[in-house]
């Protein structure tokens, strides 16, 4: 019986260690496409082009130890260096001797050196942050850059700044007005009784699902009559309404839970509906607010179509997204600004995300998990 | 909270009440359109007016709430009760109806006019969009992403749900997976794009993708142009990727509501672990598993952004989401996109019809 228990543990413990191995697995590979994207931001120019950003792990790689004049006067025969034979050419794209030692010529055939390369274990560690710097810089600035060859060139910078901060404009206004709106109506559903409120709050839960390209056309439409289009006001109303159901559900399903008792007390004491929902339903409902918000923010902050359809492409309006799409565009291979670029604009989701992560959860759970 | 803090006079009608809050809410109206013209025409620095754009926006919506609210205390008791819930359901109501109700209805009838919304030409886009090969093979495409963007987000996110549940890890695993839905699908598509990346034969591969394949002694690929249709699949993984993390966390926490009785009661009778899984908790988190992978289909369904980001739709990538968005801005052609809208929204209601009559079912009203 004994036995039969040590077993039994064993046998669990060795489960431990695979279920913990395959979940290092996973994680890894979750974590790696963000990882070389940070790495990446970080080196300059010539290093994201000529290797993979995992060359700053440690790896053995061939490094220069000794460098001397080739031989010259040789013609097209075999020539002997330093106990290896072959010709100009195999010499040219190098020759490894048998003690572990590789020899290139470099230059040509009658005028040239031999470098004497040795495997060694390297970190290439040189982070810059050159790439930034110039992503941020306005277009008209010189940002001087320094290749690998030593000249120094100039160059405009990217000027990601504004749309940076269009984005803020964007985002902020998007969450609190949404979120506002929806918490009134949210009150209404749960603790006031008008005509047609099944109705209307079945409308809410239909639109839960409704595409937003579905209602774009004819918004669009109307923004142009009104003369709003490419402007905030009409991004923010376009993100308002596609919000607006999801935040009304969640918020019914917060607030319409919260105590009968509490709420009726404060009624019998005179409270008006306005009263009560500002000063006692509000903060009760903190954790849910702030739930959505996140969850909102960071979907505005995130969003490209929205933007792209009523904010156009005029510069001024540029939001984040937009500029990092038009960077892929006419910079498809600048690895190290398209990076750069890429990074400042997830910066500030993955903070709010990593300071924020259990509202965040709790937000997104609220509308999925029934019960 | 004194209940000797009733006023006798809310109950009747008070005209000053009611002046105060028409007068406010010319003063409101007035300050609203003046911010308006100043934003939509004027010439401030970016930050100046960010700050404005704010302060406008969340500001005029609030004082709108709260002078709407004064005038309707001022009416006599009956008359509020009557009036106050439109005041709180109002403007939620009123966006909803003229910014999305109303459209879907206009996006409907447009979809039955030619290209410029003027001349009716009955469900001749619907015949267009239905034999266009490019709109066929979008269709198609977009079928790849909900079969295999969805069995995958799921599948993923229940293995890790139900392996993170049982490790020590927990946490930190969770935190790692999830962290790419804070990322963009834009921000996706760089990180993805440099791990598909291509050099030609010889060149340092500086994809991580070619670079594995390369020192394993293969060829390198140009995985989103060449392998048509294989080339959607590398898409898909960045949905994957992002979405996974949304999928484990709704499992987690429905997992967490499984009754450790339940799976006791499992063990005593002698069932494998296996068993109590499929047996058990399966059964058990069957509705979240319904909800999770409704979500996931919808939003595949919906998908633009990682497709325009990373190929523009290129090289046979093109999905519903991507053609609605040319009709409409490269063709120009507001008949033609109303009707892909259509299709989009009909191809939710199945899962729109199934969320009410969830509702109905719990009651919940």
């Amino acid at each position: 019986m004994k036995q039969k228990t040590t077993s039994l543990s064993a046998q669990k413990r060795t489960g431990n260690v695979v279920l913990n191995i395959v979940l290092i697995l996973i994680c890894t590979v979750w974590i790696v496409p963000t990882v070389g994207l940070l790495v990446s931001s970080v080196r300059n120019r010539d290093a994201i082009n000529t290797s993979g950003w995992w060359y700053v792990l440690p790896h053995r790689e061939w490094v220069n130890t000794r460098t001397f004049d080739a031989p010259t006067g040789t013609a097209d025969a075999p020539v002997t260096i330093e106990g290896a034979t072959a010709t100009f050419e195999q010499f040219r794209d190098g020759v490894t001797t048998g003690d572990g030692k590789r020899l290139k010529w470099e230059g040509n055939r009658r005028l040239g050196t031999i470098q004497v390369e040795e495997l060694q274990w390297t970190m290439d560690t040189k982070f810059t942050l050159a790439n930034y710097e110039r992503v941020l810089a306005p277009t008209d600035a010189r940002v001087k850059e320094t290749l690998r060859d030593g000249s120094v060139v100039e160059n405009s910078g990217e000027d990601i700044g504004p749309a940076f901060l269009n984005t803020i404009t964007v985002a902020v206004p998007a969450t609190i007005i949404p979120i506002l709106i929806a918490a009134f109506a949210a009150y209404a559903f749960a603790w006031m009784n008008f005509p047609g409120r099944k109705l209307l709050f079945a409308g809410v839960v239909a639109l839960l699902v409704v595409p937003l390209q579905t209602a774009m056309i004819p918004m669009l439409r109307d923004f142009v009559g009104l003369q709003i289009n490419g402007t905030f006001l009409a991004v923010w109303l376009a993100h308002t309404t596609f919000g607006l159901p999801l935040a009304t559900y969640l918020l019914y399903n917060y607030i319409s839970q919260l105590p009968r008792e509490t709420l009726e007390a404060a009624s019998i004491d005179g409270a008006s509906h306005f009263t009560t929902f500002l000063r006692l339903v509000l903060p009760l409902s903190v954790p849910a607010l702030a739930s959505f918000a996140i969850f909102q923010f960071i979907w505005v902050w995130n969003d490209y179509l929205v933007g792209l359809i009523f904010l156009g492409g005029a510069p001024s309006v540029r939001i984040i997204t937009q500029r990092l799409v038009d960077m892929v565009g006419t910079r498809g291979a600048d690895w190290h600004l398209l990076t750069a670029g890429a990074f400042i604009s997830m910066l500030l989701p993955m903070a709010i995300f990593l300071g924020l992560q259990r509202f965040f959860v709790r937000g997104l759970l609220a509308g999925s998990v029934k019960g | 909270m004194q209940s000797s803090r009733q006023l006798p006079s809310s109950n009747d009608f008070n005209a000053g009440k009611l002046l105060a809050g028409l007068a406010l809410l010319g003063v409101v109206g007035f300050l609203l359109v003046q911010g308006f013209l100043l934003l939509r025409d004027g010439n401030l620095p970016k930050l100046a007016n960010a700050a404005v754009a704010i302060v406008w926006g969340v500001g005029g919506v609030a004082v709108l709430y709260y002078t709407l609210n004064l005038m309707v205390e001022s009416l006599a008791q009956k008359t509020r009760m009557a009036l106050q819930p439109f005041v709180f359901i109002g403007p939620a109501a009123l966006i909803l109806v003229w910014f999305f109700i109303i459209p879907t209805i206009r996006t409907a009838i447009l979809s039955l006019y030619d290209r410029d919304g003027e001349i009716f030409i009955g469900i001749q886009n619907y015949i267009t969009t239905f034999t266009d090969r490019e709109m066929l093979l979008a269709v198609r495409n977009n079928l790849l992403w909900m079969v295999f963007g969805t069995t995958f987000c799921v599948g993923m996110g229940l293995l890790v749900a139900v392996l993170a549940d049982r490790s020590r890890m927990e946490n930190l695993v969770k935190s790692i997976i999830f962290l790419p839905m804070a990322i963009s699908f834009v921000g996706a598509g760089v990180i993805w794009k440099f791990i598909f990346y291509y050099a030609p034969e010889g060149a340092p591969q500086i994809g991580l993708l070619n670079s594995i394949v390369t020192s394993f002694g293969g060829q390198p690929q140009a995985w989103l142009a060449l392998i048509q249709p294989w080339n959607n699949l590398f898409l898909i993984v960045v949905l994957i990727w992002m979405q996974t993390g949304f999928c484990m966390v709704t499992f987690s926490a429905a997992l967490k509501g499984v009754p450790e009785e339940l799976i006791e009661a499992g063990r005593i009778d002698g069932a494998s672990e296996r068993r109590i899984f499929f047996g058990i908790t399966i059964p058990y988190i069957q509705g979240t598993i319904v909800t999770v992978t409704t979500t996931i289909l919808i939003f595949t369904l919906k998908i633009f952004d990682v497709v325009q980001a990373m190929t523009g739709g290129q090289f046979g990538t093109d999905v519903i989401g991507t053609q609605f968005y040319r009709q409409l801005f490269a063709n120009r052609n507001l008949g033609a996109g109303s009707a892909i809208a259509v299709v989009l929204l009909v191809a939710t209601i199945p899962i729109m019809v199934y969320n009410l009559r969830q509702m109905a079912r719990q009651k919940t009203m």
